[in-house]
């Protein structure tokens, strides 16, 4: 139960774009169609959930024995980079269809910082592997809703007539400024 | 010296990472809840950037060209652990509210990009101008948000919780405290740069536009493009016939060539 309200909390509380500022850049990049923003929703929620619980696992059975927890933001950085190769090199042999949808996202999630942002916030927190694999569920999820919510938002207001200076990126930025607001009422839920 | 000077003002002025490319946004909309904190984490990328770039200047001909992202990543996920017990050591407070955000410096756009755009190819002097130039106008950007959320959202400059360089009275001016909040952090950055589009309309330069991943022209906008080109490239010529097929939907990875070009490019655009 208290694993299913820290997943809640981390998708909608803690939203992770809207109020931890993580992962902005395919938030508003990769959000001007439906389309393209479903297919980054998904490698997101594979890949934070796989990296959250790799980068857990390796902390908890690595690093911290041997006390080289100084080395966290170094190692979770290749290892989210070769793990996203990894699977970008699985996807393509075993399902080119779903390389298609997905795969193609791969390489833009390695700079995301949601990913390797969750992944230390989980040590921070001192999170086993199990609650970090949760956790880290949940913010996807959190950032699957953000941007499909955004996207949708986008495709509707694009040719909306706003002053000249506001067009474009102060558009799209003030939209998200009222999502923000917007979630900040889950803060009541929970 | 002409160099020099041309680095530094390319990097505060007319490349500045805020104002004018709108890059590195994650940990402009984080951090800057006050003035100290946006220039901490300003001065922190700063080292960051200066200390990777002359590194990566330094060793541009003994990595290979095709493990230099995991290279560049090593450099400067150290540099950045070194930042973070320089931080931890000497200004605590400091470390414990810029929290996460810290370690994250890694993943700054900025830092791999100029890494990839500028030091990999030019001499050391010239790539730690840069990386100072850079670095100061990132910082800048990170400053005047900060100014503006602290002083919109607390009615303070400079406030340490307890004391402040100049604090407004309570009778004149109720705090409206969202803009210290997440969305503050949105609407404060769309005035900004809505401002800097009206300025960039009299010089008559492009507005900022919003970075579109999905086709070719919006990628090389993108600092971090190297790295995706860069991140798979033994797996990019097969890539090449799906990219066709699926063009609307593909994200093009072989967009390494333009990212110098895209900087004579605004040269070209300001003559």
């Amino acid at each position: 139960m208290s694993l299913l309200l820290l997943a809640i909390s981390a998708a909608l509380v803690n939203n992770v774009v809207l109020s931890q500022f993580l992962g902005l850049c395919p938030f508003l990049g990769v959000s001007k169609k439906i389309n393209t923003s479903v297919g980054m929703s998904g490698a997101v929620i594979v890949v934070i959930t796989a990296a959250s619980a790799i980068c857990s696992a390796i902390y908890h059975f690595i690093l911290a024995p041997l006390n080289l927890t100084y080395l966290n933001t170094i190692v979770f950085i290749l290892v989210i980079a070769s793990l996203v190769q990894f699977m970008e090199m699985f996807i393509k042999k075993s399902n080119p269809a779903l390389y298609q949808s997905l795969g193609v996202f791969l390489p833009l999630i390695t700079t995301n910082c949601a990913v390797l942002g969750v992944a230390l916030s989980n040590v921070q927190k001192n999170y086993d592997i199990w609650t970090s694999t949760i956790n880290g569920f949940g913010t996807a999820l959190g950032f699957a809703l953000a941007i499909l919510l955004l996207a949708s938002i986008r495709e509707r207001n694009e040719d909306n007539d706003v002053p000249k200076s506001f067009k474009g990126m102060p558009h799209v930025l003030l939209t998200a400024g009222l999502m923000s607001i917007a979630f900040f009422g889950w803060a009541g839920v929970l | 010296m002409n160099k020099i000077l041309e680095r530094l003002h390319n990097g505060i002025i007319k490349e500045n990472p805020i104002l004018i490319m709108t890059l590195g946004m994650c940990p402009t909309l984080a951090v800057t809840t006050s003035l100290i904190n946006g220039l901490g984490m300003g001065m922190s990328t700063l080292a960051v950037l200066v200390c990777s770039n002359f590194l990566i200047s330094l060793l541009r001909k003994f990595i290979p060209d095709t493990v230099r992202i995991p290279a560049y990543i090593v450099i400067v996920a150290s540099l950045v652990t070194i930042i973070q017990f320089v931080l931890q050591g000497f200004v605590p407070d400091l470390y414990s509210s810029l929290g996460i955000y810290i370690p994250l410096i890694v993943v700054n756009c900025i830092i791999l990009g100029r890494a990839e755009a500028y030091a990999s190819k030019s001499k050391i002097i010239p790539s730690i101008f840069d990386g100072i130039g850079m670095g100061l106008g990132f910082t800048m950007g990170l400053g005047i948000l900060g100014f503006l959320r602290e002083l919109i959202g607390n009615g303070t400059i400079l406030s340490d919780g307890a004391n402040a360089l100049l604090k407004i009275p309570e009778e004149i001016y109720t705090p409206a405290s969202v803009m210290i909040l997440a969305p503050g952090a949105f609407i404060v950055l769309a005035f900004v740069i809505a401002t800097m589009n009206k300025i960039k309309e009299k010089k008559g330069m492009k507005p900022a536009e919003v970075p579109d991943y999905t086709t070719k022209e919006g990628c090389a906008g993108c600092a971090a493009a190297s790295m995706c080109a860069g991140a798979a490239p033994q797996t990019e010529a097969p890539a090449d016939p799906l990219k066709a097929k699926a063009e609307s939907a593909a994200i093009p990875r072989a967009v390494k060539p333009e990212v110098p070009k895209t900087e004579t490019a605004v040269k070209e655009e300001k003559e």
